[in-house]
């Protein structure tokens, strides 16, 4: 079983932002870069699957140099081998230009038995890379998965949805992305750190891919970044418990009007 | 004639209020462009029957699929069927509901049809005959104003954040009746509905959601009460949904659900960056807190400093009495 891993380095959610000069993006030093939550627990998927089945596992990323760290951290976890997307001519990519690429590498490595990746990548939060690999790929996907069960070249996945839950069953190979409930991340031992030291990590820039400038192209751009409107000022409501409650319901209806 | 595509999301013969809210942005963009059309697309077994109701929304022509074999959503059929239209329309935009189908069904859609994919829109301005959207990003800690290059400009809008059109029941609709390719590698074999049959969070009005300062999942039902007296969802921070006192779908934040509801009661929540992600565009927020340090009285409009366990109780009264005699 080969389980092709999509990893995405992000800004920890707890990193202040500032925006920079431009006003397009977010100034990159001072942050603290993590693996997106939602992709460690596929990473852990995969090495559950691995460890019940046998197999390789291999984490793929795309980002500047310091998206090794991200490959790292999941080698030593137990991946096996990683694959890691540089160039400068991914700076302005969009989504489907992530997802061209994230596709070229994945074909480029002969394809998978399995392809998960998170649900969405914490801080742009697009949720789009899964369906557009799945596209690009022409594989069947399933998203947002909270139980995955692999049987004979199909898995059957709990998938969560507003109210319900739906149970899918797939063909293999097929793109499945991750939602926090499938499991919980393992913590990289010390020997685990010692040996992902000794792993491979590959590194592909665009013309390896096979990627021309016009297949980067974004079709959306980010024109402009502000900090969000500044919330009025929290208007604290006094007295006992009793008066609190009454005062809180006539302001919630006098004043904001949604009661 | 330019036109703007709309997805009509439906389970079991009902719209989805995402749906409606995406068909009423749809016929304010269009009337924006200056007139353009709006196509609604609709899918599913009996979907035949929505149409008229997604005229009343602003729909001038509506797209069913309407086909026995299509009772269950599958990725690749939806795509197929969304991918016709767009094909055949060649809209100048598509708005979709970034429902947990929407935000499946998009992607695959842009990938077949090759349009540019901006998800969980919170706003949408026509400029200069061009679409703009706004879209929180990082945790809700800064908004990016995204444009399209060509067209089709695809847009995931969030719940609960456009309005919904007023129904005219006077409008008339054309419906076009549309056959697709039924056939699908990954398909649903069974939905279980959560337990209860609870008020789905993401489409609630109002919220009332529990943290740690709950103390343990014995003291729960303060918040069920509440919620009830309000009429609302129950939702939770993740620190109690790790301690195993609720289930993970009721999880409000970053890694839960992103909600927008007119009203969320944040009952012993602290008010976490990754809580607030989840909640900080919700229109009117109150907090109930015994730390008057705590950061979700950051973004309260209304605080209570004082005991939940004191507060919450004479509130859910309170809450009873008036909607009791509002009727
Ligand atoms: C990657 C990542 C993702 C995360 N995703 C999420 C997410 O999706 N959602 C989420 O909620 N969190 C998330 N978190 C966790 C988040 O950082 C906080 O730990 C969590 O939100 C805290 O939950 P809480 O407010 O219930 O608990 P606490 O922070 O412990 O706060 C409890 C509050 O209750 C108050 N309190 C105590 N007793 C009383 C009383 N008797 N009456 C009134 N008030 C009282 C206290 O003053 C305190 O403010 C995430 C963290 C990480 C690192």
């Amino acid at each position: 079983m080969k389980i092709i891993v999509c990893v995405k380095q992000v800004p920890d959610t707890e990193t202040r932002i500032r925006i920079n000069p431009e006003g397009n993006g977010i100034v990159d030093q001072d942050v603290n870069w993590v693996v997106s939550p939602y992709d460690e627990f596929a990473i852990e998927e995969a090495l559950r699957i691995k460890e019940a089945k046998g197999g390789e596992v291999v984490l793929v990323s795309l980002g500047p140099d310091r998206a090794q760290t991200a490959l790292r951290n999941g080698l030593a976890m137990g991946a096996d081998s990683a694959v890691h997307l540089k160039d400068a001519a991914f700076d302005a990519a969009d989504t489907m230009g992530v997802a061209k690429a994230l596709a070229a590498a994945i074909k480029g490595i002969g394809g998978a038995d399995l392809v998960l990746t998170g649900q969405q990548g914490v801080g742009g939060d697009h949720s789009q890379v899964p369906g557009l690999l799945a596209g690009l790929l022409d594989l069947p996907q399933v998203t947002m998965a909270i139980k995955i069960e692999l049987g004979e070249g199909k898995a059957t996945v709990t998938r969560e949805i507003e109210g319900a839950s739906e149970v899918w069953e797939t063909a293999l190979p097929a793109v499945i992305s991750a939602q926090k409930g499938l499991n919980e991340p393992r913590y990289a031992s010390l020997k685990g750190i010692m040996a992902a030291k000794k792993k491979a990590i590959d590194v592909k820039d665009a013309a390896a891919l096979g990627l021309a400038a016009a297949d980067l192209a974004p079709l959306t751009t980010v024109a402009s970044l502000e900090l969000p409107p500044a919330r009025p000022a929290v208007r604290m409501i006094d007295g006992d418990p009793e008066t609190q409650a009454r005062e809180l319901l006539r302001l919630l209806h006098e004043e904001a009007k949604v009661i | 004639m330019k036109s703007i595509v709309t997805f009509a999301e439906q389970r079991d013969g009902k719209l989805r209020r995402p749906s409606l809210e995406a068909v009423s942005e749809a016929r304010r963009v269009a009337d924006a462009m200056g007139g353009a059309q709006v196509e609604a697309v609709v899918i599913g077994a009996g979907s035949g029957a929505l149409a008229a109701e997604l005229g009343h929304y602003g729909a001038d022509v509506v797209h069913v699929f309407d086909a026995a074999e299509l009772a269950h959503y599958a990725t690749e059929v939806w795509a197929r069927a969304l991918g016709q239209v767009i094909g055949e329309v060649k809209p100048a935009a598509v708005l979709i509901p970034f429902t947990a189908m929407g935000k499946d069904l998009a992607p695959r859609v842009a990938a077949a049809t090759g349009a540019g994919l901006v998800s969980d829109c919170s706003a949408l301005a026509v400029k200069d005959g061009k679409l703009e959207a706004r879209r929180a990003v990082y945790s809700g800690k800064a908004f990016a104003t995204v444009r399209w290059s060509g067209e089709p400009q695809m847009a995931t809008l969030r719940a609960n954040v456009f309005s919904l059109a007023t129904p005219d029941s006077s409008r008339a609709t054309k419906t076009v009746a549309r056959t697709v390719d039924a056939a699908s590698r990954a398909k649903v074999t069974a939905v279980n509905a959560a337990a209860g049959g609870k008020l789905e969070l993401t489409e609630a009005q109002t919220i009332v959601s529990g943290g740690r300062g709950m103390k343990g999942p014995e003291h729960f039902h303060l918040v069920e009460d509440l919620a009830a007296a309000f009429g609302a969802a129950v939702g939770a921070s993740r620190a109690i949904v790790d301690a195993g006192w609720v289930d993970h779908h009721i999880q409000v934040g970053q890694t839960g659900k992103t909600v927008s509801p007119n009203l969320y009661i944040a009952c012993g929540i602290s008010g976490a960056i990754q809580h607030l992600a989840g909640m900080s565009s919700s229109r009117i927020i109150v907090a109930i807190n015994k730390d008057g340090d705590a950061p979700i009285f950051k973004v309260a409009n209304y605080g209570i400093l004082g005991d939940a366990f004191e507060v919450m109780p004479k509130l859910t009264e309170a809450a009873k009495a008036y909607f009791a005699a509002k009727g």
